[in-house]
């Protein structure tokens, strides 16, 4: 299988500071594919600071790693030649957080939908145009009529997030980056959005990169998981059997933490220990193990991947008896 | 009633006055709260919510004009007071965590000097050393290091600027706290955490809670009641557990059966339509343009909240045997 998006042993490294150097490691060592032929929604979970819209921003290409590379459709992204750029450009789209700040409040929606497609030379008449807008409306859910002509203001933040989608949309992308596309919007608009982005994947045929800390949406939409924890992964697998089985002591906090719309499923009586300082941060071993309840003396040790099942991966020692796994089959083990 | 109502809010009307027409944002709200009890707040954005807790706190600014109502906490009604008196009503009788409150402590002041800040304009016979102990105390209660007093607010986490505001909120025991979207920008394990903080600090001061918010996930794990808000009607209220077992108005029923849940994975069922304009409400029921159940009667005729068998109360032409 050809792989659309690949990235290898990728490392961020932010730091600052001229004299005292001190440095922030965002995503440690993650390797990660994603399949040409089979567009599937993959999700990417944590909590702040995680590391998540790292991952995001180097896919997208605005950040480099620091170590590792990243593959698209087997080129180098970092070393893409011009007309291979503009392809990477148009095949890989985003979606982002916040449908209030990505606007430019003095152009109409004709306008943001139309600069693509001018840019990348997709259409060769307006009336050509219009239909590609119309059809990308149309996809998201969205009547042309009711959009088209009116300006970001006129529109309700679920509206403006399905134009995001939409615009992403006109270019026929292979992979779409969603970081946190719901987390600003309604509840009741939520559904309809996520119902967008399936079945952008069910029947354009995109992948899905769902970025989010909201892993009920997430157990919902995709078809697997990976989930972060101060840029390390934690663990990974298909989405229902690490949220219905979490075996990592950071997945099951975070599932206990999820406040189910169910007065009968109570929050968790798992004590959580507060955050501690950022100094341990570039501790050598488990990220976790300072907030972790089960900590052992060898945690100071990075844990290895333990396979516990056929579509299941966690990094930690208790999950010794399970046999190790290289970190960079990591994707191997994801259901597509 | 065994207890006497810490607030009583009756018929409050707030509207805001446009160059497009006047809007009216709340429209004739009423509910009751005991002392220690808990009310979640919820409906879409623009539905009228955070305008109700500004009009209860007596923020309003213009455009918009509190019309009508009363907001009686603990006795005394806040509409009747003086400015001044109001000033001093704020934080020691009602107490507001706005949207985004971490954001709005003060970048310059060290969180002790905030904290001291709030003690001071309720109290001028205070000692220094006083203020400063109940300060430290306080941010204890709340789980965090007395050391927090001597920080700035650069140097806290989203979670513990969250916690200091609500450590600022409680400072003077305040009878009623209302909090809007307290944990909107806090991940899961964060947003746990701060929501047993005012759970654990609201037992002890005995103060009554209003969650506003539309996270219906936070109203099932924290609050005892519900109110549902549409196009700035309240349109049921209902205890935790009937609105997510049997809830009665239709836009009640569409709002939980649009959630997530773990049982129903892949089904995504949203409300059908749009939120209206406030500037163009349609004439009666206000939802009768999206209800599935909407009557001849509900496009002409506005249903009243009225009070059910069970306790409930209902706005909706299908629940007419009210008791009121």
């Amino acid at each position: 299988m050809a792989a659309l998006m690949e990235l290898m042993g990728v490392t961020k490294v932010y730091s600052r500071g001229l004299v005292a150097r001190t440095t922030t490691v965002a995503l440690r060592d993650v390797s990660l594919t994603l399949n040409q032929e089979e567009p599937t929604i993959m999700t990417v979970a944590g909590e702040s600071g995680s590391g998540k819209t790292t991952l995001a921003m180097l896919l997208l290409g605005f950040i480099t790693p620091t170590n590792g590379t990243i593959l698209y459709k087997g080129r180098d992204i970092s070393r893409l030649s011009g007309d291979e750029k503009v392809t990477f450009r148009r095949e890989v789209q985003a979606v982002f957080q916040d449908p209030f700040a990505v606007f430019n409040p003095f152009y109409t929606v004709d306008h943001l939908l139309s600069v693509p497609i001018r840019r990348f030379h997709l259409a060769r008449t307006r009336n050509q145009a219009r239909d590609r807008m119309v059809e990308a409306l149309t996809a998201v859910g969205l009547h042309p009529d009711d959009v088209l002509g009116r300006f970001p203001h006129q529109l309700s933040g679920g509206q403006r997030q399905r134009i995001n989608v939409a615009r992403a949309l006109v270019l026929k992308p292979r992979l779409l980056v969603a970081d946190e596309p719901v987390s600003m919007v309604d509840a009741s608009l939520r559904a309809s959005i996520l119902e967008t982005l399936r079945g952008l994947q069910r029947d354009h045929g995109v992948s899905i990169l769902y970025i989010t800390h909201d892993l009920t949406t997430a157990y919902h939409i995709s078809r697997s998981i990976i989930v972060l924890y101060r840029g390390s992964v934690m663990e990974a697998g298909d989405t229902d059997s690490v949220i219905t089985t979490p075996e990592h002591p950071y997945t099951r906090l975070l599932i206990d933490s999820i406040p189910w719309p169910d007065v009968d499923r109570r929050w968790g009586e798992t004590k959580i220990k507060a955050k501690e300082g950022e100094a341990g941060d570039n501790a050598p071993g488990c990220k976790f193990a300072s907030r972790c309840p089960f900590a052992m003396d060898k945690c100071k040790v990075t844990p290895p991947f333990f396979r516990l099942a056929e579509h299941h991966a966690a990094s930690c020692y208790l999950m010794e008896k399970h046999p190790t796994m290289d970190s960079a089959q990591l994707s191997d083990l994801l259901p597509t | 009633m065994a207890e006497n109502p810490v607030l009583e809010v009756s018929d409050l009307r707030v509207s805001y006055y446009t160059d497009a027409g006047r809007a009216i944002a709340l429209d004739g709200a009423s509910l009751a709260l005991r002392p220690g009890e808990k009310l979640g707040l919820v409906g879409e954005s623009g539905s009228g919510k955070s305008t109700m807790a500004l009009a209860m706190m007596r923020m309003i600014k213009p455009p918009g004009r509190i019309e009508n109502g009363r907001v009686v906490v603990a006795g005394t009604d806040l509409m009747a007071l003086s400015e001044e008196q109001m000033l001093k009503a704020r934080l020691s009788r009602i107490a507001y965590i706005p949207q985004g409150a971490m954001n709005s402590l003060n970048p310059v002041m060290r969180v002790g000097a905030q904290m001291a800040d709030a003690i001071k304009a309720h109290e001028t016979r205070s000692s220094k050393a006083d203020i400063e102990e109940r300060c430290r105390q306080t941010l204890e209660s709340v789980d965090l290091k007395r050391s927090v007093f001597e920080l700035y607010p650069h140097e806290l986490s989203g979670g513990m600027k969250q916690r200091v505001c609500i450590a600022i909120d409680i400072l003077l025991k305040p009878r009623l706290i209302i909090a809007d979207e307290p944990t909107s920008a806090l991940d899961v394990v964060t947003q746990r955490q701060v929501m047993e903080t005012i759970n654990r600090v609201q037992k002890q001061i005995g103060a009554a809670v209003i969650l506003i918010g539309h996270d219906m996930g936070l109203m099932a794990q924290f609050v005892d009641k519900v109110a549902v808000m549409y196009a700035g009607r309240l349109v049921e209220i209902s205890s935790v557990r009937q609105i997510f077992t049997n809830p009665l108005h239709p836009y009640a029923q569409a709002l939980i059966s649009s959630l997530p849940r773990l049982e129903n994975k892949g089904v995504f069922q949203g409300i059908p339509g749009l939120a209206p304009s406030l500037l163009r409400l349609p004439g009666g029921c206000a939802f009768h343009p999206r209800c599935s159940r909407a009557m001849e009667k509900c496009r002409t005729v506005r249903p009243n909240l009225l009070d059910q068998t069970d306790g409930r109360s209902v706005a909706c032409h299908l629940f007419t045997k009210g008791v009121s």
